[in-house]
Protein backbone atom coordinates (compact mmCIF):
# COMPACT_ATOMS: atom_id res chain seq x y z
CA UNK A 1 0.00 0.00 0.00
CA UNK A 2 1.29 3.48 -0.82
CA UNK A 3 1.79 6.25 1.74
CA UNK A 4 -1.09 8.17 0.17
CA UNK A 5 -3.40 5.19 0.56
CA UNK A 6 -2.30 4.57 4.16
CA UNK A 7 -3.02 8.17 5.18
CA UNK A 8 -6.29 8.06 3.27
CA UNK A 9 -7.26 4.95 5.16
CA UNK A 10 -6.91 6.93 8.38
CA UNK A 11 -9.86 9.16 7.48
CA UNK A 12 -12.09 6.11 7.10
CA UNK A 13 -14.56 4.87 9.70
CA UNK A 14 -12.78 2.53 12.13
CA UNK A 15 -14.79 -0.50 11.04
CA UNK A 16 -13.83 0.03 7.38
CA UNK A 17 -10.16 0.46 8.37
CA UNK A 18 -10.37 -2.83 10.23
CA UNK A 19 -11.48 -4.62 7.02
CA UNK A 20 -8.20 -3.82 5.23
CA UNK A 21 -6.06 -6.94 4.72
CA UNK A 22 -8.63 -9.10 6.55
CA UNK A 23 -10.04 -12.24 4.94
CA UNK A 24 -13.83 -11.91 4.61
CA UNK A 25 -16.68 -13.85 3.02
CA UNK A 26 -14.84 -17.15 2.76
CA UNK A 27 -17.18 -19.62 1.08
CA UNK A 28 -17.23 -22.86 -0.88
CA UNK A 29 -18.76 -23.14 -4.36
CA UNK A 30 -22.17 -24.83 -4.51
CA UNK A 31 -20.97 -27.62 -6.81
CA UNK A 32 -17.73 -29.27 -7.96
CA UNK A 33 -15.92 -28.26 -11.14
CA UNK A 34 -17.81 -30.11 -13.86
CA UNK A 35 -16.77 -31.36 -17.28
CA UNK A 36 -20.09 -30.41 -18.92
CA UNK A 37 -19.57 -26.73 -18.24
CA UNK A 38 -16.00 -26.94 -19.52
CA UNK A 39 -17.31 -28.21 -22.87
CA UNK A 40 -20.16 -25.67 -22.93
CA UNK A 41 -17.69 -22.85 -22.35
CA UNK A 42 -15.26 -24.15 -24.97
CA UNK A 43 -18.15 -24.48 -27.44
CA UNK A 44 -19.27 -20.92 -26.73
CA UNK A 45 -15.91 -19.57 -27.93
CA UNK A 46 -15.04 -22.38 -30.37
CA UNK A 47 -11.99 -23.30 -28.29
CA UNK A 48 -10.48 -26.50 -29.74
CA UNK A 49 -7.54 -26.71 -27.33
CA UNK A 50 -6.94 -30.48 -27.00
CA UNK A 51 -6.37 -30.07 -23.25
CA UNK A 52 -10.16 -29.83 -22.92
CA UNK A 53 -11.25 -32.37 -25.56
CA UNK A 54 -8.57 -35.05 -25.81
CA UNK A 55 -8.03 -37.16 -22.68
CA UNK A 56 -4.63 -38.37 -23.91
CA UNK A 57 -3.35 -34.84 -24.50
CA UNK A 58 -4.66 -33.77 -21.09
CA UNK A 59 -2.96 -36.73 -19.43
CA UNK A 60 0.34 -36.04 -21.18
CA UNK A 61 0.43 -32.27 -20.72
CA UNK A 62 -1.55 -31.46 -17.56
CA UNK A 63 -1.61 -34.88 -15.81
CA UNK A 64 -5.37 -35.15 -16.35
CA UNK A 65 -8.32 -33.03 -17.39
CA UNK A 66 -8.38 -29.38 -16.35
CA UNK A 67 -10.80 -26.49 -16.82
CA UNK A 68 -9.91 -23.41 -18.89
CA UNK A 69 -8.18 -21.03 -16.47
CA UNK A 70 -10.49 -18.14 -17.36
CA UNK A 71 -13.47 -20.12 -15.99
CA UNK A 72 -12.30 -19.34 -12.45
CA UNK A 73 -15.26 -17.18 -11.48
CA UNK A 74 -17.79 -19.46 -13.22
CA UNK A 75 -17.49 -22.00 -10.40
CA UNK A 76 -18.91 -19.46 -7.97
CA UNK A 77 -21.89 -18.39 -10.04
CA UNK A 78 -24.78 -20.52 -8.85
CA UNK A 79 -27.22 -22.34 -11.06
CA UNK A 80 -30.32 -20.27 -11.82
CA UNK A 81 -32.35 -22.33 -9.37
CA UNK A 82 -31.54 -24.81 -6.60
CA UNK A 83 -33.96 -26.66 -4.31
CA UNK A 84 -34.43 -24.97 -0.96
CA UNK A 85 -32.21 -22.01 -1.76
CA UNK A 86 -33.46 -18.99 0.17
CA UNK A 87 -30.94 -16.37 -0.87
CA UNK A 88 -28.18 -16.11 -3.41
CA UNK A 89 -24.87 -14.79 -2.17
CA UNK A 90 -23.54 -11.75 -3.96
CA UNK A 91 -20.17 -11.92 -5.70
CA UNK A 92 -17.77 -9.22 -4.44
CA UNK A 93 -19.80 -8.54 -1.30
CA UNK A 94 -16.98 -6.35 0.08
CA UNK A 95 -17.57 -3.94 -2.81
CA UNK A 96 -21.26 -3.62 -1.89
CA UNK A 97 -20.40 -3.28 1.81
CA UNK A 98 -18.09 -0.35 1.00
CA UNK A 99 -20.72 1.40 -1.11
CA UNK A 100 -23.24 1.14 1.68
CA UNK A 101 -20.94 1.98 4.60
CA UNK A 102 -19.28 4.92 2.86
CA UNK A 103 -22.54 6.31 1.49
CA UNK A 104 -21.44 6.03 -2.15
CA UNK A 105 -24.47 4.74 -4.04
CA UNK A 106 -22.91 4.39 -7.50
CA UNK A 107 -19.90 2.31 -8.45
CA UNK A 108 -17.97 1.13 -11.47
CA UNK A 109 -15.12 -1.32 -11.87
CA UNK A 110 -12.19 0.27 -13.65
CA UNK A 111 -9.69 -2.56 -13.78
CA UNK A 112 -9.65 -6.34 -13.46
CA UNK A 113 -6.49 -8.45 -13.26
CA UNK A 114 -6.55 -12.25 -13.01
CA UNK A 115 -3.56 -14.36 -11.97
CA UNK A 116 -3.69 -18.09 -12.63
CA UNK A 117 -1.94 -20.52 -10.28
CA UNK A 118 -2.53 -24.28 -9.79
CA UNK A 119 -4.69 -25.67 -12.63
CA UNK A 120 -8.36 -26.17 -11.76
CA UNK A 121 -9.27 -29.83 -12.24
CA UNK A 122 -12.57 -31.48 -12.99
CA UNK A 123 -14.01 -32.60 -9.63
CA UNK A 124 -12.25 -29.90 -7.60
CA UNK A 125 -14.24 -28.20 -4.84
CA UNK A 126 -13.14 -24.61 -4.84
CA UNK A 127 -13.55 -21.95 -2.22
CA UNK A 128 -13.13 -18.23 -2.41
CA UNK A 129 -12.43 -15.36 -0.06
CA UNK A 130 -12.34 -11.59 -0.39
CA UNK A 131 -9.70 -9.23 0.94
CA UNK A 132 -9.95 -5.44 0.88
CA UNK A 133 -6.45 -4.17 0.10
CA UNK A 134 -6.87 -0.41 0.04
CA UNK A 135 -9.33 2.47 0.06
CA UNK A 136 -8.15 5.79 -1.35
CA UNK A 137 -8.97 9.35 -0.29
CA UNK A 138 -12.20 11.09 -1.21
CA UNK A 139 -11.61 12.85 -4.54
CA UNK A 140 -13.44 14.55 -7.38
CA UNK A 141 -13.75 12.39 -10.50
CA UNK A 142 -15.61 13.01 -13.75
CA UNK A 143 -18.40 10.75 -12.46
CA UNK A 144 -18.72 12.46 -9.08
CA UNK A 145 -17.04 12.63 -5.66
CA UNK A 146 -15.79 9.24 -4.57
CA UNK A 147 -13.07 6.84 -3.54
CA UNK A 148 -11.09 4.18 -5.36
CA UNK A 149 -10.65 0.83 -3.66
CA UNK A 150 -8.84 -2.41 -4.46
CA UNK A 151 -10.37 -5.78 -3.60
CA UNK A 152 -8.62 -9.10 -4.08
CA UNK A 153 -10.51 -12.34 -4.50
CA UNK A 154 -8.55 -15.53 -3.86
CA UNK A 155 -9.61 -18.94 -5.12
CA UNK A 156 -8.34 -22.12 -3.46
CA UNK A 157 -8.86 -25.81 -4.13
CA UNK A 158 -9.80 -28.52 -1.61
CA UNK A 159 -6.09 -29.00 -0.78
CA UNK A 160 -5.76 -25.34 0.17
CA UNK A 161 -3.66 -24.58 -2.93
CA UNK A 162 -4.11 -21.19 -4.54
CA UNK A 163 -5.67 -21.67 -7.99
CA UNK A 164 -6.14 -18.01 -8.83
CA UNK A 165 -6.33 -14.47 -7.63
CA UNK A 166 -8.36 -11.60 -9.04
CA UNK A 167 -7.82 -7.97 -8.29
CA UNK A 168 -10.58 -5.44 -8.89
CA UNK A 169 -10.20 -1.68 -8.74
CA UNK A 170 -13.56 -0.08 -8.02
CA UNK A 171 -14.67 3.52 -7.85
CA UNK A 172 -17.56 4.22 -5.47
CA UNK A 173 -19.06 7.67 -5.98
CA UNK A 174 -21.97 10.00 -5.52
CA UNK A 175 -23.16 11.68 -8.72
CA UNK A 176 -22.54 15.40 -9.03
CA UNK A 177 -25.79 17.32 -8.51
CA UNK B 1 -4.99 -28.11 -33.39
CA UNK B 2 -3.20 -31.17 -32.04
CA UNK B 3 -1.14 -31.84 -28.95
CA UNK B 4 1.93 -31.67 -31.18
CA UNK B 5 1.35 -28.05 -32.26
CA UNK B 6 3.46 -26.06 -29.87
CA UNK B 7 5.08 -22.66 -29.88
CA UNK B 8 8.25 -22.43 -27.84
CA UNK B 9 10.10 -19.38 -26.54
CA UNK B 10 12.66 -19.77 -29.31
CA UNK B 11 9.92 -19.28 -31.97
CA UNK B 12 8.76 -15.94 -30.57
CA UNK B 13 10.23 -12.46 -30.64
CA UNK B 14 9.19 -8.98 -29.61
CA UNK B 15 7.02 -7.33 -32.26
CA UNK B 16 5.56 -10.59 -33.61
CA UNK B 17 1.90 -10.29 -34.51
CA UNK B 18 -0.66 -12.93 -33.69
CA UNK B 19 -2.96 -13.88 -36.59
CA UNK B 20 -6.20 -11.87 -36.62
CA UNK B 21 -9.32 -13.68 -35.53
CA UNK B 22 -12.58 -12.28 -36.94
CA UNK B 23 -15.87 -13.53 -35.46
CA UNK B 24 -19.38 -12.58 -36.59
CA UNK B 25 -21.44 -12.12 -33.44
CA UNK B 26 -25.01 -13.42 -33.40
CA UNK B 27 -27.63 -13.28 -30.65
CA UNK B 28 -27.10 -17.02 -30.20
CA UNK B 29 -23.39 -16.48 -29.58
CA UNK B 30 -24.08 -13.78 -26.95
CA UNK B 31 -26.67 -15.91 -25.14
CA UNK B 32 -24.56 -19.08 -25.34
CA UNK B 33 -21.63 -17.18 -23.82
CA UNK B 34 -23.75 -15.81 -20.97
CA UNK B 35 -25.28 -19.17 -20.13
CA UNK B 36 -21.92 -20.95 -20.39
CA UNK B 37 -20.64 -18.60 -17.68
CA UNK B 38 -23.85 -18.89 -15.61
CA UNK B 39 -24.55 -15.21 -16.07
CA UNK B 40 -28.33 -14.98 -15.85
CA UNK B 41 -28.55 -11.19 -15.95
CA UNK B 42 -31.22 -10.22 -18.51
CA UNK B 43 -29.12 -7.73 -20.48
CA UNK B 44 -27.23 -10.72 -21.90
CA UNK B 45 -30.31 -12.58 -23.21
CA UNK B 46 -33.36 -10.27 -23.18
CA UNK B 47 -33.29 -7.68 -25.97
CA UNK B 48 -36.29 -5.81 -24.60
CA UNK B 49 -34.62 -5.46 -21.19
CA UNK B 50 -31.29 -4.39 -22.75
CA UNK B 51 -32.94 -1.67 -24.84
CA UNK B 52 -35.60 -0.37 -22.47
CA UNK B 53 -33.94 -0.83 -19.08
CA UNK B 54 -30.23 -0.56 -19.86
CA UNK B 55 -30.58 1.93 -22.67
CA UNK B 56 -28.25 0.07 -25.01
CA UNK B 57 -29.00 -1.04 -28.56
CA UNK B 58 -29.21 -4.80 -27.94
CA UNK B 59 -28.05 -7.65 -25.70
CA UNK B 60 -24.27 -7.69 -25.38
CA UNK B 61 -21.34 -10.05 -24.69
CA UNK B 62 -20.65 -10.52 -20.96
CA UNK B 63 -17.24 -10.10 -19.32
CA UNK B 64 -16.47 -13.73 -18.35
CA UNK B 65 -17.23 -14.85 -21.89
CA UNK B 66 -14.92 -12.16 -23.27
CA UNK B 67 -12.21 -13.60 -21.01
CA UNK B 68 -12.89 -17.03 -22.52
CA UNK B 69 -12.57 -15.56 -26.04
CA UNK B 70 -9.22 -13.99 -25.13
CA UNK B 71 -7.99 -17.29 -23.70
CA UNK B 72 -9.02 -19.12 -26.88
CA UNK B 73 -7.27 -16.49 -29.03
CA UNK B 74 -4.05 -16.81 -27.02
CA UNK B 75 -3.94 -20.61 -26.87
CA UNK B 76 -4.81 -20.95 -30.57
CA UNK B 77 -1.48 -19.18 -31.03
CA UNK B 78 0.58 -20.96 -28.34
CA UNK B 79 -0.78 -24.49 -28.65
CA UNK B 80 -1.71 -26.58 -25.61
CA UNK B 81 1.63 -26.17 -23.81
CA UNK B 82 0.96 -22.43 -23.49
CA UNK B 83 -0.07 -21.73 -19.88
CA UNK B 84 -1.79 -18.47 -19.03
CA UNK B 85 -0.22 -16.62 -16.14
CA UNK B 86 -2.07 -13.34 -16.00
CA UNK B 87 -4.66 -11.24 -17.81
CA UNK B 88 -5.62 -7.63 -17.30
CA UNK B 89 -8.76 -6.17 -18.88
CA UNK B 90 -9.96 -2.74 -19.76
CA UNK B 91 -13.44 -2.76 -21.25
CA UNK B 92 -14.43 0.38 -23.10
CA UNK B 93 -17.56 -0.51 -25.04
CA UNK B 94 -19.93 -3.42 -25.68
CA UNK B 95 -20.12 -6.09 -28.38
CA UNK B 96 -23.59 -6.61 -29.88
CA UNK B 97 -25.25 -9.11 -32.26
CA UNK B 98 -24.52 -8.09 -35.83
CA UNK B 99 -21.02 -6.87 -34.94
CA UNK B 100 -17.94 -8.43 -36.49
CA UNK B 101 -15.45 -8.56 -33.62
CA UNK B 102 -11.78 -8.90 -34.49
CA UNK B 103 -9.01 -10.00 -32.13
CA UNK B 104 -5.50 -8.68 -32.80
CA UNK B 105 -2.38 -9.21 -30.73
CA UNK B 106 1.27 -8.24 -30.59
CA UNK B 107 4.16 -9.71 -28.62
CA UNK B 108 5.45 -6.95 -26.35
CA UNK B 109 8.21 -8.80 -24.57
CA UNK B 110 9.82 -12.24 -24.41
CA UNK B 111 12.09 -13.63 -21.72
CA UNK B 112 12.72 -15.96 -18.83
CA UNK B 113 12.06 -15.26 -15.16
CA UNK B 114 14.50 -16.02 -12.32
CA UNK B 115 13.29 -19.64 -12.07
CA UNK B 116 13.80 -20.26 -15.79
CA UNK B 117 10.18 -20.10 -16.90
CA UNK B 118 9.73 -18.68 -20.42
CA UNK B 119 7.18 -15.89 -20.81
CA UNK B 120 5.62 -13.93 -23.66
CA UNK B 121 3.89 -10.66 -22.79
CA UNK B 122 1.05 -9.92 -25.19
CA UNK B 123 -0.95 -6.78 -25.96
CA UNK B 124 -4.31 -7.84 -27.36
CA UNK B 125 -7.21 -5.79 -28.53
CA UNK B 126 -10.75 -6.66 -29.42
CA UNK B 127 -12.10 -4.29 -32.05
CA UNK B 128 -15.43 -3.73 -33.77
CA UNK B 129 -14.81 -1.76 -36.93
CA UNK B 130 -12.38 1.01 -36.07
CA UNK B 131 -13.31 0.99 -32.40
CA UNK B 132 -11.27 -0.87 -29.78
CA UNK B 133 -13.87 -2.22 -27.37
CA UNK B 134 -11.61 -4.17 -24.98
CA UNK B 135 -7.88 -4.16 -24.32
CA UNK B 136 -6.19 -7.10 -22.67
CA UNK B 137 -2.60 -7.44 -21.48
CA UNK B 138 -1.69 -11.09 -21.05
CA UNK B 139 1.33 -13.02 -19.84
CA UNK B 140 1.59 -16.58 -21.11
CA UNK B 141 4.24 -19.17 -20.30
CA UNK B 142 5.79 -21.08 -23.20
CA UNK B 143 8.19 -24.03 -23.18
CA UNK B 144 11.62 -22.49 -22.60
CA UNK B 145 13.35 -25.35 -24.38
CA UNK B 146 12.52 -28.64 -26.04
CA UNK B 147 10.91 -30.96 -23.51
CA UNK B 148 9.99 -28.15 -21.13
CA UNK B 149 6.36 -28.04 -20.01
CA UNK B 150 5.15 -24.93 -18.11
CA UNK B 151 2.17 -26.92 -16.75
CA UNK B 152 4.57 -28.96 -14.57
CA UNK B 153 5.61 -25.89 -12.60
CA UNK B 154 4.28 -25.60 -9.06
CA UNK B 155 4.79 -23.41 -6.01
CA UNK B 156 7.91 -21.25 -6.16
CA UNK B 157 8.63 -22.44 -9.72
CA UNK B 158 5.48 -20.69 -11.01
CA UNK B 159 5.50 -16.89 -10.86
CA UNK B 160 2.60 -15.58 -12.94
Amino acid sequence: MTTEQQSAAEDLPADVQSWIDQIRYEEEGEFPVEQGYVWTTCASVQNGNPLFWDARAAEEITAGPIAPPTMLSVWFRPHYWAPGRAKQSQPLQVHFDLKERLGLPEAVMTDNTIEFHEPVRVGDRLRTRQILRSVGPLKDTKLGKGRFWVIEVEYLNQKGELVGRESYTGLGYRRNA
Amino acid sequence: MSAASTRTLANVKEGDRLPELPIDVSATLVILGALASRDWRPMHHDRDFAINRNGVKDIFLNTPNQAAWFERYITDWTGPYGRLGRMKFRMKASVFPGDRMVFRGTVRNVGKDDVGCGWAELAIELAVGEKIVTQCDARVALPASEGDNPWRRKGAQWKP
